[in-house]
C-alpha cells in the first residue's frame, strides 16, 4: 500500500501547480512504541509551545512573574535557616543548604507529575478537537516544572556562593546523570499518571497522600545515615532504593552539599551521606537509568492502550 | 490519481454506561463493575477517497459521520481496521480550540499552529497572513480571553486554513460566524479546490454539500450505504431516510394528473405524511391542479401520528421539471410558529400568488421535529400545473411597464 502511494505521488498536485506533502499518517487501533516515540520527537515543536504556555500562563498577571518562583525557595532557606539553625539547632551544619540540595529536586518531582496527573482532563477541550501525540500534555507538565527546577537551581548556587560551600567537583558530573535520570523517571509517572486520571478521576487525590508518604521516605529533610543505620541493622537498607528519587537526591546532596561527616555545631561528628565512592553512585544510577527507561516504555504502552478512549471519556 | 485517504474495514465502538463511575473510590464501591452497552458508531466501513476531490459525508444525525471524520482526523481511534492519510491533515472540527484564555492572540496563533504539526519556522513565515486573514490587527496582542466571539473565529479560521493542509477535514464549521464570516469559509474552500487538496467535508444541509463537493459518500446507523454524485447521494440519503422511519411515501408519483399518494402508516413512525395535494382556489381537490400565473394555491397535507411531536415544523419546496428547487423554504424561518402534533391531521398551506410561468411544478415537504431533523417526507413529481395564457416565456412571472419619451 505503502508502495503505491510513493509510485503515484505528486502525479496530481503538480498538475495544479502545486505539491502534496507524501507524509503518511496511519490511524489504527494501537500504534508500536517505537512509533510512538518518532511521532513524539516530531512533535517536539509543539512541546516547545505547551511548554512556553504553561510557563506564560501561570505568571500572567503577577507583577513578579518568574521572580516567584525563585523567591519561594529563597524565602523557604530564610525560614530554614532561622528554624533550624538559630532556633532549633539540629546540630546539622548548613543545614538550610542541606535541605534546599534535595528540596529543590523534590519539588521539581512533585510539581511535575502532579501537574502531568491532570493534564489531560484539563486539556479535554484540544483532546477532542485536535489529533497529536497526547503525551505531549503531560510532558509539557514536565517541562515547565523543569524551568521552574533551574530557576530554584539559581538559587541554590547564589546560596552555596553566599555561604562559601564548595562542591565535591568530582561527584559534579554525576549530577548530570541524576538529572537525566530524573527527568526520565517524572516523565515515565507522569505519562502514567495523565492516562490514568482520564479514567479515576481521583488519582490526583490519591497522588497527593502517596507524595507525601514519599517525601517523608525520601531522605531530604532528615540525613540519609540516620535511617540508614537503622534499616541496615534489619536488613532492609535497600527498601530506600526502591524508590529511584532516594539515589538521585542522594547525588545532589553529596555533589552539591558535599559534607559526609562533618564537624557538627555541637563538635561531635554528625554523619550526613553515604561514605560511597563515586563509582556506587554511579552504579546506583545507573540501575535508575534502566529501571526508569523501562517504566517508561511501559508507560508509553499502556498509555497507547488508554489512548483511544481519551476523546469520549473525557 | 492517487488516494489521499483510505479507510479500510474501520470498526468503532462505543461504549455507552447507564452510570459512569469514574473514580476509583466509586469503583471499589461497585466492585469494579461498570454496566455498559455497546453501540456500533461505524461498522466495517471501508471508502477511497482520491487526491485533489472534494468528497462529503452524508448522512442522519447519529449515522457515524462525524465518528468517521474524527477517527480520520486521528481524534478518535478505530477498534479495528486501519486508516492512512496522505499529506498534512488540517481538521476544523472547531474553530479555535486550543486556545487558551489567557495568552495573546500571537501566542494563540504559534500554539495552535503547533498543535496542528506545523514547525514554528513555518507559522513565522505565515504569520502576517494569518494575522491579515483575521482582520484582528492591532488585537493580535491583546489576550484572547478580551476578543469577541466574531474575532476568535476568524482568528481560529484564519490559523486552520494557512496552515498550508494537503488534506482539510471540516464539520459544520460553516454553521457559526456571520454571513461574510461564511463567505470566507467557502471562498476559501473553493481557492483550496483549485489548489488541487483534499477536502472532505460533513454536513447536515445537502445543498451545501451540492454546491461544495464532487462526490458524495452515504452512511447510515455507521454502515456506508451510499456514494456517487452529491445529486445522487442524496437522493440516497432521503430514501435511507424513509426506509428507517418505514415511511414509503417517499415514492415518486409520476403519472401526470395524479396529485396525491397515499400512504400506509407504519407503526414505528412518529408521523406519516398521508397525502400532499395543491388546489387550486375555489375547487375542491380536483384530480389535475391547473392555475394561471398570480393565481392563489393552497396546498393541503394529510397526516397520521403515531406519536406526539412538539415543537414540528414544515419545509415546503416547490420544485422545478428539473427537480431544482424554485422555492424553498421552512415555516420557521418564515415566522410561523411550530406546530404541536399529537393527532392525525391536516396543514393549509396558502400561497396569495404563485408568480410562475408554464410549467409543471412538483411539490416537496418535510415535516421536522424542533431540532429540524426531518421525521416525515413526501416528493410529488408533478404537484400543479401553471398554464399560461400570456406569450411570456419563462419561469418566474415578472411583468414590466414601459415608459417611452423622446430626449430632445
Amino acid at each position: 500500500m505503502l508502495d503505491h502511494f510513493q509510485s503515484e505521488e505528486h502525479s496530481e498536485g503538480s498538475d495544479r501547480g502545486r505539491v502534496s506533502r507524501s507524509e503518511l499518517h496511519v490511524v489504527a487501533a494501537s500504534i508500536s512504541v517505537p512509533k510512538r516515540i518518532v511521532r513524539l520527537w516530531e512533535y517536539r515543536p509543539l512541546l516547545a509551545s505547551m511548554v512556553r504556555k504553561e510557563l506564560s500562563v501561570k505568571y500572567k498577571n503577577s507583577v513578579l512573574g518568574f521572580v516567584w518562583s525563585m523567591l519561594n525557595p529563597a524565602l523557604t532557606l530564610v525560614i530554614y535557616y532561622v528554624v533550624f539553625q538559630l532556633v532549633f539547632k539540629n546540630g546539622i551544619p548548613q543545614f538550610a543548604i542541606f535541605l534546599l540540595c534535595g528540596l529543590v529536586v523534590w519539588n521539581f518531582f512533585a510539581n511535575a507529575i502532579m501537574g502531568a496527573t491532570g493534564s489531560i482532563v484539563a486539556n479535554a477541550g484540544i483532546i477532542k478537537k485536535v489529533s497529536f501525540p497526547r503525551e505531549v500534555l503531560p510532558l509539557a507538565s514536565v517541562g515547565s516544572s523543569m524551568v521552574f527546577f533551574f530557576l530554584q537551581g539559581i538559587v541554590l548556587i547564589i546560596a552555596l556562593v553566599v555561604a562559601r560551600d564548595v562542591p565535591a567537583f568530582s561527584y559534579l558530573p554525576l549530577v548530570l546523570f541524576a538529572f537525566v535520570d530524573l527527568m526520565i523517571f517524572s516523565g515515565a509517572l507522569a505519562i502514567l499518571l495523565g492516562a490514568l486520571n482520564v479514567f479515576y478521576r481521583d488519582t490526583q487525590h490519591l497522588l497527593e497522600i502517596v507524595l507525601m508518604a514519599w517525601f517523608w521516605a525520601t531522605p531530604v529533610v532528615y540525613p540519609y545515615q540516620q535511617i540508614a543505620g537503622t534499616l541496615s541493622r534489619h536488613g532492609i537498607l535497600f527498601l530506600d532504593f526502591i524508590s529511584p528519587m532516594t539515589a538521585i537526591i542522594l547525588t545532589f546532596q553529596r555533589a552539591l552539599y558535599a559534607k559526609v561527616s562533618p564537624l557538627g555545631s555541637l563538635h561531635t561528628v554528625v554523619h550526613i551521606l553515604p561514605t560511597n565512592s563515586v563509582l556506587w553512585f554511579a552504579g546506583q544510577l545507573s540501575i535508575v537509568f534502566i529501571v526508569s527507561t523501562v517504566l517508561f516504555l511501559i508507560a508509553l504502552r499502556v498509555f497507547g492502550r488508554m489512548e483511544g478512549n481519551f476523546a469520549e471519556e473525557l | 490519481m492517487s488516494n489521499a485517504i483510505e479507510v479500510e474495514d474501520v470498526t468503532k465502538v462505543f461504549r455507552l454506561y447507564s452510570e459512569k463511575f469514574s473514580s476509583l473510590k466509586e469503583r471499589v464501591i461497585h466492585g469494579g463493575k461498570n454496566p455498559f452497552q455497546e453501540f456500533y458508531a461505524l461498522k466495517n466501513v471501508s471508502l477511497e477517497i482520491q487526491e485533489g476531490t472534494s468528497v462529503g459525508l452524508l448522512g442522519h444525525n447519529g449515522s457515524g459521520k462525524s465518528t468517521l471524520l474524527k477517527t480520520i482526523a486521528g481524534i478518535i481511534q478505530p477498534n479495528s481496521g486501519e486508516i492512512r492519510v496522505k499529506g498534512r491533515v488540517s481538521a476544523m472540527l472547531e474553530v479555535g480550540a486550543g486556545f487558551h484564555p489567557e495568552l495573546s492572540g500571537r501566542d494563540n496563533i504559534f500554539l495552535s499552529a503547533t498543535l496542528l504539526g506545523v514547525p514554528v519556522k513555518e507559522v513565522k513565515l505565515r504569520f502576517d497572513e494569518i494575522v491579515e486573514f483575521s482582520e484582528l490587527g492591532q488585537f493580535i496582542d491583546n489576550q484572547v480571553k478580551y476578543y469577541s466571539s466574531g474575532m476568535y473565529a476568524r482568528l481560529g479560521f484564519a490559523v486552520a486554513v494557512n496552515v498550508d493542509p494537503d488534506v482539510l477535514l471540516v464539520d459544520e464549521v460553516l454553521a457559526v460566524g456571520d454571513e461574510n464570516f461564511q463567505r470566507k469559509c467557502i471562498d476559501r474552500i473553493k481557492s483550496f479546490q483549485k489548489d488541487g487538496r483534499t477536502i472532505v467535508f460533513v454536513s447536515h444541509s445537502p445543498d451545501l454539500v451540492r454546491a461544495i463537493c464532487d462526490f458524495a459518500y452515504v452512511l447510515d446507523h455507521g454502515s456506508l450505504i451510499g456514494k456517487g454524485s452529491p445529486a445522487d447521494a442524496i437522493a440516497e440519503l432521503r430514501d435511507s431516510l424513509n426506509r428507517t422511519k418505514g415511511q414509503v411515501g417517499g415514492a415518486i408519483v409520476e403519472a401526470a394528473g395524479s396529485v396525491s399518494s397515499s400512504t400506509p402508516v407504519h407503526e414505528e413512525q412518529a408521523i406519516a405524511i398521508t397525502s400532499i395535494s395543491a388546489v387550486a382556489d375555489g375547487e375542491q381537490s380536483g384530480d389535475s391542479t391547473r392555475i394561471a400565473p398570480h393565481d392563489p394555491l393552497k396546498i393541503v397535507i394529510n397526516y397520521a401520528a403515531r406519536r406526539q411531536v412538539g415543537g414540528a415544523n414544515i419545509t415546503l419546496s416547490i420544485l422545478a421539471a428539473n427537480g431544482e428547487a424554485v422555492f424553498s423554504a421552512n415555516s420557521e424561518d418564515l415566522k410561523i410558529d411550530p406546530f404541536d402534533i399529537d393527532s392525525d391531521g391536516v396543514f393549509e398551506l396558502y400561497f396569495d400568488t404563485v408568480p410562475l410561468l408554464d410549467g409543471t411544478y412538483g411539490l416537496a415537504v418535510t415535516i421536522n421535529d424542533h431540532m429540524r431533523s426531518p421525521i416525515a417526507w413526501v416528493e410529488e413529481k408533478v404537484g400543479f400545473q401553471v398554464v399560461n395564457p400570456s406569450l411570456a416565456s419563462g419561469l418566474v412571472a415578472l411583468e414590466y411597464r414601459v415608459n417611452s419619451f423622446s430626449r430632445s
